[in-house]
């Protein structure tokens, strides 16, 4: 039961997801790193050394896929991009500046949530693509080599980029207090809900203006 | 120190200059296709010195056998029948590591150790250092390296590194009957080739000549040719280099992409020392709404 004072945002399954997703993802960034910048190859003794390391990381990737999937089929629905949205990205300056009374009314997420939403969702596509593509022993000697090549280019590319929307996600739960409760408790408190959230808040607690 | 003879220029995944005070004799091997009979010697030699069998193959109506280059196979004659001035002409050609100069291989292994480059020239895969990602094989102009199914370890010719290592020449320089292989310094044998193709354009092959891609930066195998005009006759590339999909995934992505997410980081830390965290300050709070004596935190 959710305490008075407390709105429940993410669910236990929610959670569970959400951890899924983080803990592969972590796996995934350390040994992907690990093979991709050879001052960071000390990182494959995480995993046991460097065959372990390449041996691991494409079915932890699947399962991290497999588990965004999921993740995104939950809350996709939530993260259409709307014209507030639009006028809220424009605005970056007074959301960096912590002056939200400027900016429009957020729903559910916001319009930078949204925009790294779909960011991830494209990252995750591309990486199993090319991930496939380029998985050996299984998979990869069956693409011709120039494919073979545009994709451990594009994967690199794209865990560039997922890695970056990452830091920028976990940054903005440390920056905006109140926050990392939502995921790690499920609950936020209704004070933390109409200041970041308003139009959540009102359409949870069925409070018309 | 190792042996001198195998001091290390270039090693994979390794960002800092190896030991360069020393400036040893480049070597290499010349082929000439002109005189090779397409005997098979020098496959033998190969499987003899460096204790490999690889499986018996199937004909499949052709002389070449292996069909093609394997973890145990480092080389394999491969036999053309082309007209290439109108009439007919057998080019064999003995196909292996090309042993580049700027080798493709060892720019895109991410193993520390797993692929070296010696002061002499030679390229030489260390397989308890390989991970088996096959990266080498995309790096690769020349489709060279195999990974093996057995151990998902990367193999190819060593140019005999452990012979030319104690002033032996190749087994497949040794064994050859006919002279079409030789072995020495690389000024040398470019000097013998130069010597061959002007044999060569006497007997009328006028666009003989030597393969030496500048593109990887020359090689330590090397062709005498009797169409250098026309490399695709022997399923050799016009103008072999490392593809620039793998320059980019390898050279300047790697820096740039480590060093923007080193200051991603560091901005949002910056962020919060300068600009601070978005709290619940008490003018958001309702006041009004002072009923509720529970308000968590």
């Amino acid at each position: 039961m959710t305490q008075p004072g407390l709105i429940e945002r993410n669910s236990r399954a929610d959670r569970t997801n959400h951890w899924l997703v983080a803990i592969t993802f972590i796996l995934l960034a350390l040994s992907g790193l690990a093979l991709f910048h050879p001052a960071l190859f000390f990182l494959t003794d995480l995993f046991g050394g460097g065959p372990w390391t390449r041996i691991l990381h494409p079915f932890i990737g699947a399962v991290m896929f497999a588990s965004f999937a999921a993740l995104s089929l939950r809350f996709w629905r939530h993260n259409v991009v709307n014209r507030d949205d639009r006028r809220w990205l424009a605005q970056w300056r007074d959301v960096m500046n912590n002056r939200e009374d400027r900016l429009p009314e957020v729903g559910r997420y916001n319009g930078g949530q949204k925009v790294l939403f779909w960011v991830m969702v494209a990252c995750l596509v591309l990486l199993l693509l090319t991930g496939i593509v380029i998985w050996r022993p299984y998979f990869s000697p069956a693409f011709p080599i120039t494919l073979v090549r545009a994709a451990l280019l594009l994967h690199a590319v794209s865990a560039f980029v997922l890695v970056l929307g990452i830091i920028v996600h976990v940054y903005a739960a440390i920056w905006v207090k109140g926050t990392m409760r939502a995921m790690t408790r499920g609950t936020v408190t209704a004070d933390w809900a109409r200041k970041h959230h308003p139009g959540w808040y009102r359409h949870v607690t069925g409070q018309r203006q | 120190m190792a042996l001198q003879s195998l001091d290390i220029r270039a090693r994979s995944a390794t960002t800092t200059p190896l030991s360069s005070v020393r400036r040893g004799v480049e070597v290499a091997k010349l082929i000439d296709i002109s005189k090779c009979i397409g005997c098979k010697a020098c496959q033998s030699a190969c499987m003899e010195w460096n204790d490999l069998r690889d499986a018996v193959g199937e004909n499949t109506g052709s002389y070449d056998n292996p069909q093609n280059l394997t973890e145990s196979s480092w080389t394999v004659m491969r036999f053309f029948e082309t007209e290439p001035q109108g009439r007919l002409e057998w080019l064999i050609r003995k196909d292996g590591c090309m042993h580049c100069a700027d080798p493709g291989c060892l720019k895109a292994c991410p193993a520390p150790g797993a692929i070296v480059q010696y002061a002499n020239g030679i390229v030489d895969f260390h397989q308890e250092n390989c991970i088996g990602c096959g990266y080498c094989v995309a790096g690769c102009p020349f489709d060279i390296p195999r990974i093996a199914k057995k151990d998902s370890k990367a193999y190819k010719c060593t140019l005999c590194s452990d012979r030319v290592a104690v002033g032996l020449e190749p087994a497949c320089i040794k064994t050859c009957p006919t002279g079409a292989l030789v072995f020495g310094s690389k000024e040398d044998m470019i000097e013998h080739g130069n010597g061959r193709i002007a044999d060569l354009k006497e007997r009328g092959f006028q666009n003989a000549g030597l393969y030496d891609p500048a593109g990887v930066g020359g090689t330590h195998v090397m062709y005498v040719l009797q169409h250098a005009d026309q490399p695709g006759l022997y399923a050799l590339p016009n103008d072999p280099k490392i593809s620039p999909l793998v320059s980019l995934w390898k050279g300047i992505s790697k820096p740039i992409a480590l060093a923007a997410l080193g200051l991603a980081a560091l901005g949002a830390f910056f962020h919060y020392i300068r600009v601070g965290p978005n709290e619940i300050t008490d003018e958001d709070k309702e006041s009004h709404d002072t009923t509720r004596p529970d308000r968590a935190q």
